[in-house]
């Protein structure tokens, strides 16, 4: 549904608006059948604002090229070629983009100085750029060109270009269509502008810097009624708005590669002058605390939406755990996130509990039973439960202490003779010879690998008989110092946590790993992403904190606590995991 | 939030302990959403209940046809199990509050979700 406002001078003037339009039913353009439903308010109150004023350093030259110079660029681009050939073209899902002299990379959303493209910037356009130079309306010659196309109804998300990429002046040529685009200060002022065909617009200085520039996916733009296609912003007079519908628009994007760190005097928003701040391996609980609550709490709660989309398929280990289960067992699933356990056996009554509010709201849309708690202080009596799971949650806790409280709370869930299942991510990614699929997933396609995340890999595994999964619990030697396991990592003391690479195996025991956000996220209360600053295009990045455990570290933690036993131990595609039973 | 889960809920607030035990129930909207009847199932669910628990909650909910406890032989009077079906499994507070009993600390549900998270200062330990 589609919500429009709109204002008559008169009541006289509104009630014959009603009574002509409403339930009226009119054809879009895609010849698809609109029916419109009007409502009124009795009063209404307009805010007068003050005029609103361009972004300070943008300017929108009309009539920049000719007919017969747009009509040359828009026919010199082959989006036919692929991406063996020079330049490089990649169909984002909602614009077809591509890059001469230097490729953007969207992943860092940088470029890579020391791999210009080559054959550099078009012919057709050197003349076109000699002449603008000559003219004042550019300082440098750019040396980069993005060729965007935006079909009706697709869009670009807001986004500052990063400050370390480019210098100063960013110019785009609007082609083919005229388009709105919404400048956004941080400080919460926003101007739409109309963009015309043929158009240049000129980003310098805190245009260019501070203000974040996007345009909205959609096929209409309102724009001023009176003035037509004329550059310029789009105010909120209401008496002069009308609807214009978007053709097809290509814009050229010329920018200038910035050789060294930028300096300009928004460094809240530059990357060039942003201090790291990366979190260092915790020493106290209250810094552990910390850490969880920014990289594991806030990132779950945001991310929740696109996890969620990756957690369908259930682990078949965890399945035959809770299948065995006898009929009428309570279970309790602490850590449940979307709640992907708690329908595969409906002859349980299984509770879930997770920290996400956000995960939690997924599990009720499921409607399965959940509620949002801690897992070091789990609100369910003593002893009520039959069976506990812990699937990828014990892992999120920073210290060696933390990680026993939590398990002994799952224990203290359980009524003698009840038995948990947990599951923690491991160290060792290469186990028997065999690599997890987590590691093979980096010899996936580029586009599936686009897809998947971190751990999302470890959906759907068909676990691999490793052989040793009945290691009874006299075979397992309590380590005093589990902490550091046995496996090789680098102590990560007093240091700052280093960032997981992806599909590669670990180098540290705590770390942070990367979560490319894909999709919608929560837009109320955004997490900063650690690394450049600006374009957030296409996918922000989050860091989840991790402690991956070494082989013998989760049953050494299990033995500190006293009245349990170890029934099972087993490696399962990359995560330790044991079965213990409360004694 | 059903009262098998109430049933099982316990308040958490540092130093209370068994005392946490049961939550004291207010609800602003319930829903009674229809559960298949396992008679079965239900039946196992008997020996784990606790009956004072249940019973203030379903007093507050002013539930009727309560049993006060279980009874001889219940695991084949159909009537029984139906009706404890129905406290256990079909009563779904949506809106309302879950109270510690010693802290007084109140925990909203919303949406059917309680949300039992405690600050900081009410973990340390």
């Amino acid at each position: 549904m589609v919500v429009w406002e709109m204002a008559y001078k008169t009541a006289d003037e509104s009630r014959e608006a009603y009574s002509t339009l409403n339930g009226k039913e009119i054809v879009d353009d895609l010849g698809q059948k609109i029916i419109l439903y009007l409502s009124f308010v009795e009063k209404a109150q307009w805010k007068r604002l003050d005029p609103p004023v361009l972004p300070p350093g943008l300017t929108v030259i009309e009539e920049m090229i000719s007919f017969d110079d747009e009509k040359r660029l828009l026919e010199s681009i082959n989006w036919t070629e692929d991406t063996d050939n020079e330049n490089f073209q990649k169909s984002l899902k909602h614009r077809r983009v591509k890059h001469f002299g230097y490729e953007f990379c969207y992943e860092n959303n940088n470029v890579d100085r020391d791999k210009p493209l080559p054959g550099g910037l078009p012919d057709i356009c050197d003349s076109i750029l000699e002449k603008w130079l000559k003219e004042g309306y550019i300082k440098y010659k750019p040396d980069q060109l993005t060729i965007n196309q935006y079909e009706p109804g697709q869009g670009i998300p807001p986004h500052i270009d990063t400050h370390s990429a480019f210098e100063d002046e960013i110019v785009s040529l609007s082609l083919g269509s005229e388009v709105v685009m919404d400048f956004k200060h941080p400080g919460g002022v926003v101007v739409p502008v109309m963009l015309p065909r043929r158009s240049l617009l000129v980003m310098a200085g805190e245009s260019r810097y501070l203000w974040t520039h996007g345009i909205t996916p959609r096929k209409f733009d309102t724009v001023q009624a009176s003035v037509g296609h004329k550059s310029g912003i789009i105010t909120s007079d209401i008496g002069d708005l009308t609807l214009n519908k978007r053709g097809i628009r290509t814009s050229f994007t010329f920018r200038k590669v910035r050789k060294m760190p930028c300096n300009c005097s928004y460094p809240s928003v530059c990357d060039s002058q942003r201090k790291e701040t990366r979190p260092s391996f915790p020493e106290t609980d209250k810094e552990a605390l910390q850490l969880e609550q920014e990289y594991v709490h806030r990132v779950y709660e945001e991310i929740a939406g696109h996890f969620s989309s990756t957690r369908h398929t259930p682990w078949p280990h965890i399945v035959k755990f809770l299948k065995a289960l006898p009929s009428g067992s309570i279970v309790a699933d602490i850590g449940c996130g979307n709640g992907k356990y708690l329908g595969v056996n409906k002859d349980l009554y299984m509770v879930g509990c997770d920290r996400s509010q956000n995960l939690v709201d997924i599990c009720r849309e499921r409607q399965f039973h959940a509620l949002v708690c801690d897992a070091l202080a789990v609100p369910v009596r003593s002893g009520s439960c039959d069976a506990c799971i812990s699937v990828a949650v014990i892992h999120h806790f920073a210290t060696a202490e933390r990680r026993v409280v939590a398990l002994q709370e799952l224990v203290r869930l359980l009524r003698s003779g009840g038995k948990a299942l947990i599951y923690v991510w491991a160290m060792e990614q290469e186990y028997n010879k065999q690599k997890s699929k987590y590691l093979r997933g980096n010899r996936i396609g580029q586009e599936e690998k686009e897809e998947i995340n971190s751990d999302t890999s470890l959906r759907g595994l068909q676990m691999t008989d490793v052989g040793n999964q009945d290691l009874a619990s006299s075979s397992v030697s309590p380590v005093n110092d589990f902490q550091e396991g046995r496996c090789n990592s680098k102590k990560v003391t007093n240091s700052e946590l280093p960032i997981h690479t992806n599909r590669t195996s670990f180098h540290s025991q705590d770390v942070l790993v990367p979560w490319h956000l894909k999709g919608n996220p929560c837009k109320d209360k955004p997490v900063e992403p650690i690394g450049p600053v600006g374009s957030h295009d296409p996918s922000p990045v989050f860091h989840r904190y991790y402690h991956v455990f070494c082989e013998g570290e989760l049953e050494a933690a299990c033995q500190t606590l006293g009245n349990v036993s170890i029934l099972q131990s087993y490696y399962d595609q990359g995560n330790w995991c044991v079965i213990l039973q409360k004694v | 939030m059903k009262l098998l889960t109430h049933n099982l809920l316990s308040s958490h607030v540092r130093g209370v302990g068994p005392r946490g035990f049961p939550l004291r129930l207010q609800a602003t909207e319930v829903r009674i959403n229809p559960v298949e009847f396992n008679p079965e199932f239900v039946a196992r669910m008997i020996p784990k209940v606790e009956w004072a628990a249940l019973l203030e909650a379903a007093d507050t909910l002013h539930l009727v046809e309560v049993p006060q406890g279980p009874i001889q032989d219940y695991e084949h009077d159909e009537n029984f199990l139906r009706k404890m079906h129905h406290v256990l499994l079909e009563v779904d507070v949506v809106e309302g509050t879950l109270q510690c009993p010693e802290s007084g600390r109140l925990f909203p549900i919303s949406r059917g979700i309680p949300n039992m998270l405690l600050n900081d200062e009410e973990t340390e330990s």
